[in-house]
């Protein structure tokens, strides 16, 4: 196994019962890539979120961060989810510090971070603000804000930009893309949207229908910031919904 | 000049909202019309009044300024000529999917055995034949909203209103629907007022669309939309109109 191997996934399988829902899944993922996991609607995407967070245990197989079993004691491991998850009784920089604070850093330390991060999302304006009072597609920035900050092992994304309309879709993928580069980062990340996945992957892990497997790892070498209207893009876009496409 | 009979007619219909530190102007001097029979879309960015529009056209809000007409007739509050398809499931959750749609009838007082007859022409069109004694629970998201546009077509109503009917799906399940929507409105014409946060979806679906501005919502320009159905949404020229329309559209951040 070479060195910078972040994440090592050998053969997850997961049974409710006797229904398989995830099939002997592996797959390794490098330290600070950007991997996004697409397949079809009800394929158990969730499921397999849900393991790699550890919040369900397999029925096989393991997770290995840096060469030693997932444990959310040890490691790292952020979430953002589809709806912003904030604390609202915190300011904007109450939460982003948040998981600082829980992890013992010391004040300077961490009021460095929260200012760096509170820049780097240009929301120095809302540092005071509570989250009832900015709209969702900022309060999803401070999450994704407070998710990056702690230098996470793991950052798991869950279809984040789900109910969002396209422009600003786009400006949070370029945000995303941003952060990624400047923390370094490795992020998974659950998308239903073909096209979101090729916009921002270096590796997509294409599912197969339930019980999930993998059906293909596909590489994508185009350089960021990525040209939906580029031949190429739309030959891959083409290629990964003849993959899954059932409707 | 059009010689196209035209259905719905905004003219100048602004609503304001007041409370105690004054107005807030949600939508602003709105005025277009919708064609008989035609597939028209509104396009906005989030938050930025379309739901209010809607519901002003809907008589659910009223207009502070402005007329709505439907065909000639002025409208004031609800009308039954108007159907209406939600973006959250606004279906009873005790009642069968037969029972969902056939409720409108029902409430005109059409008998039993006519209005089921409506009811069971409408769930085929929508393709949940077998689930007619299902529960909502029981359905997928997509069903869900399946049963809500049988429901809204079984008071065949003039115009038919959709409020980002799929705005709560997934992306695929997205793309499975669109194509729904499109065959029901073929074999069965209704002019339909469709609206969306997702430009991708209006061009795919929309005989024009209408793009309003960040709130308070103006029209901001309307598009006819020329490409032959089925769409084909990675198609240069798709492509091309769809960046067109996106570098004009407000972003509110």
């Amino acid at each position: 196994m070479s060195e910078s191997v972040k994440i090592h996934v050998e053969n997850l399988t997961k049974k409710y019962g006797d229904l398989l829902v995830l099939d002997d899944i592996s797959f390794r993922i490098q330290k600070g890539e950007f991997v996004c996991v697409v397949g079809p609607t009800g394929c158990g995407k969730t499921t397999f979120l849900n393991l790699l967070s550890c919040l369900i245990e397999p029925t096989h197989g393991r997770i290995l961060i840096d060469g030693i079993p997932a444990d959310p004691k040890k490691h790292d491991i952020a979430f953002v989810f589809q709806e912003p998850s904030s604390f609202p009784w915190l300011t904007v920089k109450g939460n982003i510090g948040f998981g600082m604070r829980m992890k013992g850093w010391p004040r300077e330390k961490r009021e460095k971070r929260e200012n760096e991060i509170l820049k780097l999302m240009g929301l120095e304006k809302f540092a005071e603000s509570y989250p009832g009072q900015l709209s969702v597609s900022t309060e999803q920035r401070m999450v994704i804000g407070r998710a990056f900050a702690m230098h996470p092992d793991l950052l798991l994304m869950d279809e984040p930009y789900g109910q969002m309309d396209v422009k600003m879709r786009f400006y949070l993928e370029d945000e995303v893309i941003r952060l990624w580069k400047e923390t370094g980062t490795t992020v998974i990340f659950i998308t239903h949207n073909i096209e979101e996945a090729i916009y921002l992957a270096q590796k997509v892990l294409i599912l197969t229908n339930k019980p999930a497997k993998i059906k293909e790892q596909l590489s994508i070498d185009l350089p960021h910031p990525r040209n939906v209207s580029d031949a190429e893009f739309i030959r891959m876009r083409k290629y990964v919904t003849e993959q899954i496409k059932w409707w | 000049m059009d010689e196209r009979a035209v259905k719905l007619t905004l003219k100048n219909v602004s609503k304001t909202f007041y409370d105690r530190n004054g107005g807030i102007p949600a939508i602003q001097n709105v005025s277009f019309t919708v064609y008989d029979n035609e597939f028209l879309v509104i396009l906005g960015p989030g938050l930025c009044g379309k739901t209010v529009l809607l519901n002003t056209v809907a008589g659910l809000e009223q207009p502070t300024s402005g007329q709505i007409f439907l065909d000639s007739r002025e409208l004031h509050g609800t009308d039954p000529g108007i159907g209406m398809v939600f973006q959250k499931k606004a279906l009873f959750p005790w009642k069968t999917v037969m029972q969902n749609v056939e409720f409108g009838p029902k409430m005109r007082g059409i008998p039993k055995d006519e209005r089921r007859k409506t009811a069971q022409k409408f769930i085929d069109l929508v393709g949940l034949q077998n689930f007619e004694n299902s529960f909502p629970h029981e359905l997928s998201g997509g069903m869900k909203q399946r049963v809500g546009i049988a429901r809204a077509y079984a008071n065949d109503p003039e115009l038919l209103i959709l409020d980002e009917p799929f705005g709560a799906l997934d992306a695929q399940t997205r793309y499975s629907m669109q194509e729904e929507i499109i065959r029901i409105w073929k074999s069965e014409k209704k002019t339909i007022l469709f609206v969306t946060n997702n430009i991708e979806e209006a061009l795919y679906l929309g005989d024009r669309i209408v793009l309003l501005s960040r709130q308070p919502a103006t029209v901001k320009e309307t598009y006819v939309i020329d490409l032959p159905r089925p769409r084909d949404m990675l198609s240069p020229e798709f492509l091309k109109l769809r960046e067109k329309i996106s570098a004009n559209m407000d972003i509110t951040v």
